[in-house]
């Protein structure tokens, strides 16, 4: 029908925050799983599994969605908060709120802006320098051959090139004559030839190590910026735990499923909500505390 | 029989002269209110007080004052019909307040609601909702189809009813932190959803009655549940789901 207006009806906006919310629950699950490979995989694998995510097309395709998804939560999220406020012009002296309804319920629009301003940093301190960082070290390993350790780069056919015989940059090259540069930060070039000859791994499971275990200081002024970063990231999950505390259960009565499997699909979110930012949480406290 | 017990309290209540005008709350002193009394009776009490000092009496909705009708409002300690579940402000008592207490007494807080005077607000956007498709349009003269010909589940015919026994009193918007009216929307659109008579209709119904809400200014609803704890007729979040899923068909088709 004409009038359905799939877009612009309260109804309509309310399924689009359950689908792109329940999306964006499975992008979760499925970033927790890539992340654990910082304690249970050891750096290679972790490289290897980066490079896949930024370069596999099906990934690429599901990445986009979850971008779109993300912009448009919170978009959708904002109107709805804007709309809400504008039905009720005049507040009440005297309201009792925690008497019908629970703290994460009422506070979706409030847990869900502390998300976008972590989503925005987390995306600075890794996704950008994943894809734009063209200084991001490249992965090497280190290796005993005959007493002596050597380290080596790895590159992405299962070749391994020396470190000393790589240089930084196509003018280090020239000057201390070496065979090799590095450019695009993962690719390897022949210095006479201007030729690429093989692609090493960006390192971010380095980046993400150095990130927590930063002894720098913050803004100059706060010792030990990797703890803070850890803190904060742990603060940030408790905060996802209580937006999915609600969202993931609300999704299903926003949608219209509300039946026979409500309690388990209530029990199943909340575990969602306490799990899922649990694990994520213990990575930085394992790199922080542990490594 | 009854222990003849009274209690002294402190009223805060909104005074608004009409509709235009800006409002405030205003502080009265109560005593000898009898526990046994209704918060209506009194505010009543109350209201003989404010005559007798020749002073403007409070202006309140009630009606049936058993609950059925859904007239009688009231935001009271911040909460729709006070500090109590499943009952209208006529069946709150005042033994739910202590000596001494101070009680704030505001009207429904919604843009779909304006304040007419004092307490009283002006819930026809409720109407207009209705009569946007809450009913089933039926042949009344001559050949009637005898309602018992038609089989419905009993299931069903309960589900429809429990649904039906909303009194459009507007606590579950009150109560909304965002002033939505998709309780009562969502009420009224299972009570017909669920029978076969009003399945007829049900396309039509559900698009023009979401239409007819958004239009009159609620907010939307986000799942807190507020409503369904403060609705005194117990209706149920399913219906909420229930109307969710028939706009979600209507919208299909």
């Amino acid at each position: 029908m004409a009038q359905s207006a799939l877009l612009k009806s309260s109804i309509a906006k309310k399924y689009w925050m359950a689908l792109t919310g329940l999306f964006l629950c499975l992008f979760l699950a499925g970033h927790l799983a890539g992340n654990l490979q910082l304690i249970f995989g050891d750096a290679l694998q972790f490289n290897q599994y980066a490079l896949f995510m930024t370069s596999n097309p099906a990934v690429k395709l599901l990445s986009y969605l979850t971008y779109f998804s993300i912009l448009f939560h919170a978009v959708d999220g904002i109107l709805l908060t804007i709309q809400n406020k504008k039905a009720r012009p005049i507040g009440y002296a005297k309201s009792n709120p925690a008497a019908n309804s629970g703290f994460a319920s009422r506070n979706m629009a409030v847990l869900g802006t502390l998300i976008l301003v972590f989503i925005v940093t987390h995306m600075v301190n890794f996704w950008a320098k994943m894809h734009f960082d063209k200084k991001m070290p490249v992965y090497a390993t280190t290796v005993e051959m005959m007493g002596q350790k050597q380290d080596l780069y790895v590159t992405t056919s299962g070749t391994y090139i020396p470190v000393t015989q790589v240089a930084k940059d196509s003018k280090e090259a020239e000057e201390i004559g070496a065979q090799l540069y590095i450019d695009h930060g993962k690719d390897f070039y022949n210095t006479q030839a201007k030729i690429k000859v093989g692609e090493g791994y960006k390192d971010l499971h380095k980046i993400t190590f150095d990130f927590f275990k930063s002894k720098a200081k913050l803004f100059g002024a706060i010792p030990n910026e990797g703890l803070v970063f850890t803190i904060l990231y742990v603060l940030c999950m408790g905060v996802l735990a209580f937006h999915l505390w609600h969202g993931f259960q609300s999704a299903f009565q926003s949608l219209g499923i509300n039946n026979k499997f409500t309690p388990a699909i209530k029990t199943f979110g909340k575990l969602f909500a306490v799990i899922v930012p649990i694990l994520f949480a213990i990575i930085p406290l394992y790199i922080h505390f542990v490594k | 029989m009854a222990s003849k017990k009274t209690i002294n309290i402190n009223l805060k209540i909104w005074r608004q002269k009409n509709a235009k005008e800006k409002g405030s709350m205003e502080t009265y002193k109560l005593d000898n209110v009898s526990t046994d009394s209704s918060f209506l009776e009194m505010l009543d009490q109350l209201n003989e007080q404010l005559v007798n000092e020749r002073k403007e009496p409070v202006a309140f909705d009630h009606d049936c004052r058993e609950g059925i009708c859904g007239m009688c409002s009231l935001y009271i300690n911040g909460r729709a019909h006070g500090p109590d579940t499943g009952i209208t402000t006529c069946q709150l008592h005042m033994r739910m307040f202590n000596d001494g207490d101070t009680i704030y007494v505001e009207p429904w807080r919604s843009k779909a609601f304006p304040v007419i005077k004092d307490l009283v607000v002006d819930r026809s956007a409720f109407d207009r909702i209705q009569q946007a498709g809450g009913f089933v349009s039926v042949n009344t003269s001559g050949r009637t189809i005898d309602a018992n010909a038609t089989p419905v589940p009993k299931t069903d015919a309960d589900k429809a009813f429990e649904a039906a026994a909303c009194i459009g009193c507007g606590a579950c918007v009150a109560t909304c932190k965002n002033g939505s009216a998709m309780l009562f929307v969502g009420a009224k659109v299972s009570q017909y959803a669920l029978l076969p008579q009003g399945r007829v209709e049900a396309t039509e119904r559900v698009l023009n009655m979401v239409r007819q809400m958004d239009e009159e200014g609620f907010g939307n609803c986000t799942n807190t549940g507020a409503c369904e704890i403060e609705c005194p007729k117990g209706i149920s979040l399913e219906n909420i789901a229930r109307m969710n899923r028939e706009y979600l068909k209507a919208s299909l088709k």
